[in-house]
């Protein structure tokens, strides 16, 4: 398929910007001045639309079919939202509105919070980190912050991770200048507690958790791990990725952490967008809220909305103005169509994961023989042992049986890892549909594993040379040939 | 086309999965078959300055491939040499031929003594089998 | 009451515990410890319908002053540029909305050739060899072009314009402490920035920061910025206008390192901050070290073209705490807008658009000045200029309101002694006749 740049001519275009008659000359002094013009596209609209159609068709959203990236929460965005989103009111409003013209949003966003305060079963909140690994480095910040106030920063250098996190969570440490402590996951795949007595001191500033962990297990030892923590002096972080497990369920807050990061393209329904935008709210518990980045989103006793930048104690700002409104707009419509019915909606995932489990476990290897939560982590080290079918072969393969593969080796403690999260929104025939591809797979295997080796082979292309792509990156256009010329 | 496993005896190695050839004064360092298969095709060097110190069990560079990166243990404490363009230029000389072509330093040795607690073939054998 | 995100039936269920070996969903959470079940029902508003919601959504954004309802001069780094249909006709498309991160190329290359056909655009744009997929915002993106630059020199200061942004200058500092990073600010005179000045701050520093044009709408003599960065071996980076890069020279032609800026100018909605996307673009030396996805083209088994994540060893899910950055989720969606609106635009476009705004502004310069208001900087600027109101301009503000126009940003809530200075945008949807209304309500309000 073509690039747009070879679509483009020279001298077409799609856009028309009315000159107004008269204007007065403005120049810019010559030494500033652009010489070349950007070699941008020349098309007119309906090549455009042709091009960017063709190239959604090469691509697989959850609107395409299931999507059971373990870790994303790959489940269905209404579509009301996207119209929602699309009010002129919110669309069309400069964030540095003066607040009285601003009321509508600033209630939007001050009622997400208390939401998202019910939800966690913490204090309070900021809305303004893009990103869930926004939202780990404002939480580390605030970490930061609350031991500089009690003059034990110094002392306190380091964040236990344990093995199975997501790589977001030791390079947040490493950006907020805290120091990697790893802990080991025990045969129950919980946080091995021996091992994290001996790491756990003076010299810890906080635990980073997600719970349930990667492999999609609950913490069975999440007390005991609140005692040692708090016990230290130490802080508890909650990597919010997995929330969709435990939503009316159990509370991060209530779990023991102080601060949690929630995001919002996960459990929230933000749509992904091929790679964002995100959302990655914090919740912290009382003793932190003044640490939070400003501004922060208030309820004045008048019964207004406003912002309140006076915050000494700040952090800062991570993000331009009150963070993405746009995502808030989604979420928030998305809460309110649940209201407490959010249990349900982890009831469902949980149930659906357990499902696909236990028709699989007897097919691919389990390292945890337990129930899961809302998603679960297989291993097919037994198919690569006994046929030479890697978790990669068995993805591609996957593809061909039209359903996006899950996520794969991840975490790094299962080998040949499949990470399969099936999330609420999909019927029962779905998920059959996809443990009978998993099974053919499997048998596929057994017979002749070239049909895996080779897969995928109705995709638009077939396995793509990686070694090639970063040893000799080309990662622009190159215009040696175009038919797109230098100058217009 | 990558090289079939293989551990010379003449080497020294670590746990880390680096090897030392002692030659005098001076050691050739770089990364056995097993740590080059399990990283795959290798696409990138950073490899250390000459003239840079280097201190045992430290890292003094990393190799890459497509899907993970990798710290090089030196086994030895001492100053760099010289650096193998040929691998700096086209990384899968490793995978090639991790022991010949695919060396990555030359190092003046610093203390003769770290030489006895490197491992020979049978002990270094011993860490395979543990992996 | 079946909900409609929910497909499960009765019998569902209960042929999925059979299966699953349990008798209720509840034993699903058997290995939760009794003392951190939540044992209530969430204390939310119960579930409202799509109707309802829109209801209720509607009466909220009905309380917004959105520029449909009252014309606006506001700018301070988002702009009301206009967004064509285009934008949303491709960005509603299923196949890319609801989408993942590219992980999978097989089954994400329109997503990838996307990113790919970006990157290529904001190189164009900037005089670039590399870009990235996007950060979050133009904000964060610099923070990141520190952490590019502090780990590329070895140095750890950075020394930023105080005519830049200042919630980039504020993010900058909230980032910086973690990073280890000392940030010294240059100040401004008369709305520009001095070289010298910048030249004998950036002694030791890793990198310098500047925006072009400035905050106050003020075009810096950039080309003497970048020289004063690269004489004492800081890496230059501009923060840069997309849309000025018509008709302004491109940082990467006047020896910057690094290009990066908000994108939000470029195909993206204002919607009250939110979200948009951050470029960043830099010399190929740096590829290693760049924060962020990137999409590398390359071939399939059988010879044919296709695209990639490459030098994902960089990233976070691989080298973890030595990480380039933490990035994962990033703005892919808005960059994609900003592409089709690139796209859109075309080479002549882009310079149509920006030789209309300077042409809006100067006629806009000339009817405030006819009517005695006085231009605070004696300097030749792009879509945006700083004028005095004679009083407070925050109250000259809410007054202007009343009268159905926002004039502008007050500076005086970011520089001292500005507190009568307002910051005037104009964008090319802006006509003359709404521009005369400025004045003639700016007139009455400011007397």
């Amino acid at each position: 398929m073509k690039l747009i740049y070879e679509r483009s001519q020279p001298g077409r275009r799609a856009s028309s910007i009315p000159r107004p008659e008269g204007l007065p000359k403005a120049e810019v002094p010559e030494e500033l001045r652009r010489a070349e013009p950007p070699r941008l596209p020349e098309v007119p609209e309906f090549e455009l639309v042709r091009h960017f159609t063709e190239l959604s068709t090469r691509n697989f959203g959850v609107d395409t079919g299931f999507y059971p990236l373990g870790s994303c929460t790959m489940k269905y965005n209404p579509r009301i939202n996207e119209r929602l989103v699309g009010l002129p009111g919110f669309a069309f409003l400069h964030p540095l509105q003066e607040e009285e013209g601003a009321q509508g949003a600033l209630e939007l966003e001050w009622r997400l919070q208390e939401i998202l305060t019910e939800v966690t079963g913490l204090d309070a909140v900021s809305l303004q980190p893009a990103a869930g690994s926004q939202g780990e480095i404002t939480g580390l910040m605030l970490v930061r912050a609350y031991f500089a106030e009690r003059g034990e920063l110094e002392q306190r250098r380091k964040v236990v991770v344990p093995d199975t996190a997501h790589g977001t969570n030791p390079a947040s440490v490493t950006m907020t200048g805290f120091e990697l402590t790893p802990v080991k996951t025990d045969a129950r795949g919980n946080i091995d507690v021996e091992d994290l007595r001996g790491k756990v001191d003076e010299h810890t500033a906080a635990l980073m958790l997600t719970n349930p962990s990667t492999l999609g297990l609950f913490d069975e030892n999440i007390e005991e791990i609140e005692k040692i923590f708090h016990g230290a002096g130490a802080l508890m972080y909650y990597d919010g990725a997995n929330l969709n497990a435990v939503c009316g369920i159990s509370r991060p807050g209530d779990m023991g952490f102080d601060i949690v990061h929630i995001n919002l393209h996960k459990t929230f329904s933000q749509p992904h967008g091929g790679g964002g935008p995100g959302g990655g709210p914090i919740a912290v518990r009382k003793m932190l809220e003044p640490f939070l980045p400003v501004p922060a989103v208030i309820h004045k006793k008048d019964g207004t909305f406003g912002l309140d930048y006076d915050r000494p104690k700040t952090i800062g700002k991570v993000r331009g103005f009150t963070g993405p409104f746009g995502v808030f707009v989604r979420s928030y419509a998305y809460m309110r169509m649940y209201g407490p019915g959010l249990r349900e909606m982890s009831e469902t995932a949980v149930l659906n994961a357990n499902y696909v489990l236990a028709r699989l476990k007897g097919t691919y290897d389990l390292l945890f023989d337990r129930l899961c939560m809302h998603e679960f982590v297989l291993s097919a080290r037994n198919l690569k042992r006994d046929h030479d079918a890697t978790a990669l072969d068995v993805a591609k393969r996957l593809m061909d049986y039209g359903f996006h593969p899950p996520t794969i080796y991840f975490p790094l403690i299962v080998p040949e890892a499949l990470m399969i999260e099936p999330t609420e929104t999909e019927t029962k025939e779905t998920l059959d549909a996809f443990c009978d591809a998993m099974l053919a797979i499997a048998r596929e295997a057994a017979e002749d594993v070239s049909i895996l080796k080779e897969a995928p082979h109705d995709r638009p292309v077939r396995r793509l040379d990686e070694v090639r792509a970063a040893k000799n990156p080309v990662v622009k256009y190159a215009f040696d040939d175009a038919t797109v010329p230098a100058k217009t | 086309m990558a090289a079939a496993e293989s551990y010379p005896d003449d080497l020294k190695y670590n746990e880390d999965h680096d090897w030392a050839r002692i030659e005098g004064d001076e050691a050739v360092l770089g990364i056995t078959w097993f740590a080059a298969d399990a990283l795959g095709e290798l696409v990138h060097y950073e490899a250390p300055a000459t003239g840079a110190a280097v201190t045992k069990n430290a890292s003094y560079g990393e190799v890459e491939s497509v899907k993970a990166v990798s710290d090089l243990i030196a086994p030895l404490s001492g100053e760099i040499l010289e650096v193998n363009q040929k691998v700096v230029d086209a990384p899968e000389t490793v995978n090639d031929d991790p022991y010949g072509d695919g060396w990555l330093v030359r190092i003046r040795i610093a203390d003769a003594s770290e030489v006895d607690s490197l491992l020979d073939l049978a002990a270094y054998k011993q860490v395979l089998a543990e992996q | 009451m079946t909900h409609p995100f929910l497909a499960l039936t009765d019998s569902d269920r209960e042929e999925m515990l059979r299966t699953i070996g349990v008798s209720s969903v509840d034993e699903l959470f058997r290995d939760l410890p009794a003392g951190v079940r939540f044992d209530r029902a969430l204390d939310l508003e119960p579930a409202l319908s799509e109707q309802e919601l829109s209801a209720h959504l509607a009466e909220l954004a009905a309380r917004n002053f959105d520029t449909t309802r009252e014309l606006s001069f506001l700018g301070a780094g988002i702009y009301d540029h206009y967004v064509p249909a285009v934008v949303d006709t491709v960005l509603q498309r299923g196949e890319f909305l609801t989408a993942y991160t590219p992980y999978q190329p097989e089954m994400s290359q329109g997503v990838l050739q996307s990113i790919f056909e970006y990157q290529t655009a904001i190189c164009e744009l900037t005089g670039m060899d590399v870009s990235n997929a996007s950060g979050y915002d133009g904000e964060t993106v610099t923070a990141d072009a520190c952490y590019v630059a502090k780990h590329a020199t070895g140095k750890t200061k950075v020394v930023i314009t105080e005519a830049t942004n200042p919630q980039v200058r504020q993010v900058v500092k909230t980032y910086a402490p973690g990073f280890g990073l000392e940030v010294v600010e240059v100040p401004h005179h008369g709305g520009t920035t001095d070289p010298d000045e910048v030249r004998s701050a950036a002694e030791g520093a890793a990198a310098v920061i500047f925006q072009q044009p400035n905050f106050f709408g003020c075009l810096e003599p950039a080309p003497d910025l970048a020289a004063a960065a690269n004489d004492a071996e800081a890496l230059s980076v501009a923060h840069v206008d997309p849309l000025s890069l018509g008709v302004l020279e491109a940082p990467g032609r006047y020896g910057c390192a690094i290009a990066l800026g908000e994108g939000q100018a470029a195909g993206n909605l204002m919607s009250y901050g939110g979200p948009h996307y951050g470029f960043l673009a830099a010399r190929t030396e740096f590829i290693r070290r760049m924060p962020g996805r990137i999409v590398g083209e390359t071939v399939d088994t059988e010879g044919k073209r296709g695209y990639v994540l490459t030098l994902q060893t960089r990233e976070q899910h691989i080298r973890r705490e030595k990480a380039t950055s933490n990035i994962t989720t990033n703005q892919t969606l808005l960059a994609l807008g900003g592409l089709v609106y690139l796209t859109w635009l075309g080479p002549q476009g882009l310079r149509e658009v920006g030789e209309v705004c300077l042409g809006l502004a100067e006629l806009a310069k000339q009817r405030l000045q006819e009517r005695g208001f006085e231009l605070v900087f004696d300097r030749p600027t792009f879509k945006e200029f700083a004028i005095r109101v004679g009083r407070n301009a925050r109250e000259v503000v809410r007054d202007a309101r009343a009268l159905g126009v926002h004039p502008g940003y007050a500076l005086g809530r970011d520089y001292a002694g500005m507190d009568d200075v307002l910051l005037v945008a104009v964008t090319e949807k802006r006509t003359p006749a709404e521009i005369d209304r400025l004045a003639e309500v700016l007139a009455e309000v400011a007397a």
